[in-house]
């Protein structure tokens, strides 16, 4: 209980030291950016793509063949945090006409070729399934 | 359209014996991502109390290598970590429940901090990695390391509220349903087992897929690394001689080196005279803040042969200063264990051929275990104060 009590005071005293930094390091008109930039990261993600994922799993659910499902959520979990993740590099918005060895790869197609590649496995991974165990899948998630 | 509640969202993989197991991972990710950022932090004050030291010359490729990469690896671990414990957000508040009310706002505004601080630590970083700054007024050094120790504090907070359903959730087995919502009792497409391992996949798949920059064994493996390693000599370039508006000035017949002391000049090379000078040849990473980095072999003059000139004492930091007219490191301080550093060199060649332009023609300062922003390109004169 003492060291429960410790780590939250520890973790209540970090938080107010960078506070802190950033209050006293930064200009009122920064700070507004920086408060517009923490609240549009959190809306998008609690509106907007968790939104989209709610969306994602009621269709594939419908049209997703069972066997097929679970190799869909892995790929949906891997490719798809792989996609946002790499949104900077495929966008190439820091991209410089007077350096051309930054963003120097081709991401398009690295991407494309990536889920392609995706489809074909979860494709594969289900055909196996559905052919050796066809364990039925519990039905829809939710 | 009606709004939600927590009983709505009826998966059981969405639970908390789900969010613990990824939050471990995550909760390591930060940990790396935090104390390799204080790292980076401390290497590019201009006077630390404590002086950063010059070895392993390695060492700052490591630390912003893990840096990036963990980063990178901690997006997806984040991103199913809140989708496991999304229903909460919906969770209603009783608003006549008085003290009990006051705890629930105190530890629903601490997730909102962590929740908003970690995101916001996750996109600008990954952001900055690609050198694409969309913000137009905040210092991404200043606010970037603010609000690691924001989001630092409030995950430790964080833990300290949730610890004994931690404990609970981790020492037992991960299909117990002690601490579920009543309502998540739909199996999922996944067990939860798997959701977790492909969870830590994904992670490991976005840090394989981006950290070819930084680990040469990766180059071709990161397909959507930042840089693919080529470049003048096999070496990328953070900032070209164009972007630092030198081009004239780096070229020019009449350069000169000059080295001053309190101001006064007491030395004046020009490039000819540098290369007469005794040659040195020394393999050095070049490791920029942005996590790209390059090991490559540097030709030049050691810093501490041309500070003999000055006849001083050896404890001096040394002010390098660039041709490039504006930006926040025109001018950096070379701390004197550094400067006396027998591996510090003014570099004139890089991989036996005289450096680019972009490299910073005609010469630059290549030291040990130095963030890339501090290895000053195109270097005009080297200052010491008594």
């Amino acid at each position: 209980m003492i060291g429960r009590l410790a780590l939250g005071v520890l973790g209540a005293l970090l938080l107010g030291y960078g506070a802190l930094l950033a209050l006293t390091r930064q200009d009122l008109d920064q700070l507004v950016e920086v408060g517009i930039w923490l609240a549009v990261g959190v809306l998008v993600h609690d509106g907007l793509l968790s939104a989209v994922l709610l969306a994602v799993g009621l269709i594939g659910r419908r049209l997703v063949p069972t066997a097929w499902q679970a190799p869909a959520t892995v790929a949906l979990v891997i490719w798809g945090s792989l996609t946002i993740v790499v949104v900077p590099v495929l966008g190439r918005f820091g991209a410089r006409s007077d350096n051309p060895t930054l963003l120097d790869r081709p991401y398009s197609l690295a991407w494309v070729v990536l889920f392609a590649a995706t489809v074909v496995a979860v494709m594969t991974a289900g055909a196996v399934r559905s052919r050796t165990n066809g364990r039925p899948l519990a039905g829809p998630e939710e | 359209m009606r709004i939600p509640g927590p009983e709505h969202f009826r998966s059981r993989l969405r639970s908390p014996a789900v969010a613990a197991r990824v939050g471990v991972w995550l909760g390591a990710t930060f940990g790396i991502c935090f104390l390799t950022g204080l790292v980076s932090h401390y290497a590019q004050l201009p006077a630390p109390s404590v002086p950063f030291p010059a070895s392993p010359s390695w060492g700052y490729r490591l630390t912003q290598g893990l840096h990036v990469t963990s980063g990178t690896a901690a997006v997806p671990l984040l991103l199913v970590k809140l989708w496991s414990v999304y229903p909460r957000l919906f969770e209603r508040v009783d608003v006549r429940a008085g003290r009990q009310l006051l705890l629930t706002a105190l530890e629903r505004g601490s997730i909102a901090v962590l929740v908003a601080s970690t995101i916001f630590q996750l996109v600008t970083g990954a952001m900055n990695a690609a050198q694409w700054y969309p913000w137009t007024s905040f210092s991404f050094r200043t606010i970037h390391y603010a609000f690691a120790w924001v989001a630092i504090g409030a995950l430790l907070l964080h833990i300290a509220v949730k610890l004994p359903v931690i404990r609970d959730v981790l020492t037992g087995d991960i299909e117990e349903t002690t601490h579920d919502r009543p309502t998540a009792v739909q199996p999922g497409s996944l067990s939860r087992r798997g959701l977790v391992r492909a969870t830590v996949a994904a992670g490991g798949v976005a840090a394989v897929a981006t950290a070819g920059s930084t680990v040469p064994l990766l180059r071709e493996v990161s397909v959507f690394g930042v840089r693919s390693g080529a470049g003048p000599a096999g070496v990328p370039v953070n900032k070209s001689a164009a972007a630092a508006g030198v081009e004239v000035t780096a070229t020019s017949l009449d350069y000169l080196l000059r080295i001053t002391v309190d101001g006064r000049e007491v030395g004046a090379f020009t490039l000819g005279d540098l290369r007469a000078l005794p040659q040195h040849s020394e393999e050095l990473p070049i490791a920029c803040v942005e996590g790209w980095s390059a090991s490559a072999v540097w030709g030049g003059v050691r810093v501490r042969d041309l500070l003999a000139v000055t006849g001083i004492g050896a404890d001096r930091d040394v002010g390098v200063v660039s041709l490039q007219e504006a930006g926040p490191f025109r001018r950096t301080i070379l701390p004197a264990n550094f400067a006396q550093d027998e591996r510090s060199l003014l570099a004139l060649d890089l991989a036996g051929e005289p450096l680019d332009l972009d490299h910073g023609y005609p010469c630059r300062l290549i030291a040990p275990n130095r963030p890339g922003v501090l290895q000053t390109k195109w270097v005009a004169a080297l200052e010491v104060t008594t």
